[in-house]
């Protein structure tokens, strides 16, 4: 069996599906956020990277390396939230329309 | 909830009324939750299958048979009944003719998809987008589906748009038939030198083989981009 | 305030059973497969199991070694702070108080090394006394890699993030050091008979 193929790799997400948790906490939609790897140096926007969903909390890895970037979880009246593996995180402001809309 | 309705044998349309809501762009996706009267809760993601224009909020959700959260969508929910749901979410997945209009550079480059089953859903949003805008940004979509009677957005599905049947072709069929491949890709998607910007949304095992295989045939990974889904926690 | 969706959930509250713990369900025949990460695969000719004693390697064995190692047949429950539990299930496994009988006093705390890089902490006294093995075989079989193998431990008597999948070492220390999930507020002992989910639990 290999890794492309087993019940696990198979349920691999992408961090699109971890931008709800991290609305919770983020003012601005993170998953075009770029991070950068503590490991491996590798920059990729957060809806890139791997997301491993049915654990006990989401885990997000790095596309390039596999070393966890992000955990994001929630327990009754918290979010909690760790970057360990992120040594940079560039979110883009959202553009403000000027016409007041 | 203002409507459930079959949409193919294992496919359910539900049409959602969301006091308030933003507005979205097309390739978003919401969570939504359930809470049982004995306090058990469960999430999921769906990505929305309507586009900004329709007030409604549309939904594609394939009925899985192990799941807890799909069967009970599919099955039991009924009109003006009422659940949580988060949204919208997601800027990476994501196009939109306001977008197209503000980086003129990525506007020039069209656009690719390739979607799996009910992988198809934020991309009918994205085509019924793309239509009612008369976006000049050309647009193709390969879908790959195992029946024709399991296509899903038909009302939505036009001549950009190729079908491939996996499991079984009506006859006369004159389409693709059979699995995605390096050749069906060359034939049927825009090629790496135009630079397309490609989506891919299927079943992981689907998106990462479609995604691979596209950059074995030429495409440039940072012009792909992946939207996995499927049976993450409803396999237990 | 959530919403309440009539006949959600049902058939997950179950008649009380006495071998359920607080907050939990039987999840019947099914046993679900919890990842955080990709499923190591790492072939039997290049894996070992290792017992270092916090200043070096005291003991190691090669898969042949292992299996070569006195093994005991076990039926136990299995409850995941996911709110799953699992009745009677049948493992073959090494005692860790095999494992750890050539070490002079041992520090008090473990902390489980595995491949992929989970690592989860448990006081000596819970993996000594018959109370925790290193299993290689499940139902029969051997262990599957996505529930674990070639090697786990085994704890029943802890919430099951403390049986650590594809265990490769065992590191005495003088110190309780949270692991993966304990770093992320999961509580540093996990009884599931005390609902001990998270810190402060």
């Amino acid at each position: 069996m290999t890794d492309t193929t087993d019940a696990v790799s198979a349920r691999r997400l992408d961090g699109n599906a971890a931008g709800g948790p991290l609305a919770a906490l983020f003012a601005v939609d993170v998953t075009a956020a770029r991070s950068r790897c503590a490991a491996c140096g590798t920059t990729a926007a957060l809806g890139e990277h791997l997301l491993y969903a049915d654990a006990p909390a989401m885990v997000l890895r790095c596309p390039s390396c596999t070393e966890v970037v992000l955990r994001v979880g929630t327990r009754e009246g918290y979010v909690l939230l760790d970057l360990r593996g992120a040594t940079l995180l560039t979110v883009p402001v959202p553009v403000v329309a000027d016409d007041g809309a | 909830m203002l409507d459930n309705r079959a949409e193919t044998p294992r496919v359910h349309r539900l049409v959602l009324d969301v006091p308030g809501w933003s507005g979205h762009l097309p390739g978003q996706h919401v969570d939504v939750r359930l809470t049982g009267e004995d306090g058990y809760s469960a999430e999921r993601s769906y990505s929305l299958a309507s586009p900004p224009e329709e007030p409604a909020l549309h939904l594609l959700v394939e009925r899985l048979d192990d799941g807890e959260v799909s069967p009970y969508l599919t099955g039991e929910v009924r009109r003006d009944d009422e659940f949580e749901l988060r949204g919208p979410i997601g800027g990476w997945f994501v196009w939109s003719v306001s977008a197209d209009r503000t980086d003129r550079e990525a506007a020039r480059r069209p656009v690719q998809l390739v979607a799996g089953g009910a992988g198809v859903s934020p991309f009918v949003a994205m085509l019924d987008h793309h239509r009612r805008l008369d976006s000049p940004t050309r647009m193709q979509l390969l879908y790959s589906v195992r029946t024709e009677e399991e296509v899903l957005g038909r009302d939505v599905l036009g001549p950009e748009t190729t079908l491939t049947l996996t499991r079984q072709a009506p006859a006369g069929w004159r389409g693709e038939t059979g699995r995605i491949d390096a050749a069906m890709l060359r034939r049927r998607t825009i090629a790496p030198a135009e630079r397309p910007r490609t989506y891919v949304c299927g079943p992981t095992v689907f998106a990462e083989a479609v995604a691979s295989t596209l950059v074995g045939i030429g495409h440039d990974p940072s012009t792909i981009r992946i939207e996995r889904f499927g049976s993450s926690g409803e396999s237990s | 305030m959530s919403v309440l969706s009539r006949g959600f959930g049902r058939g997950r509250s179950r008649p009380a059973d006495d071998r359920l713990p607080p907050g939990q369900y039987d999840a019947g025949d099914a046993f679900p497969v919890l990842s955080a990460g990709p499923t190591p695969h790492t072939p039997l000719a290049r894996w070992d199991l290792a017992v270092d004693d916090g200043t070096g390697t005291r003991a190691r064995w090669t898969w042949e070694e292992f299996r070569a190692l006195p093994h005991e047949a076990l039926t136990v429950d299995l409850h995941c702070v996911t709110k799953w539990s699992k009745f009677g299930t049948r493992w073959e496994g090494v005692a860790v108080d095999r494992l750890l009988q050539d070490v002079p006093d041992p520090a008090p705390y473990v902390l489980a090394t595995s491949d992929g890089g989970y690592t989860t902490n448990l006081p000596l006294a819970d993996l000594t006394g018959g109370r925790a093995w290193v299993v290689d075989t499940y139902a029969g079989e051997p262990l599957a890699p996505e529930h674990g193998g070639p090697a786990r431990l085994l704890v029943p008597h802890l919430y099951l993030w403390k049986s650590a999948k594809w265990l490769r070492r065992l590191t005495l220390r003088a110190s309780d050091e949270p692991g993966f999930w304990e770093t992320f507020g999961y509580h540093l002992y996990g009884d599931p008979w005390r609902e001990q989910r998270y810190s402060g639990d």
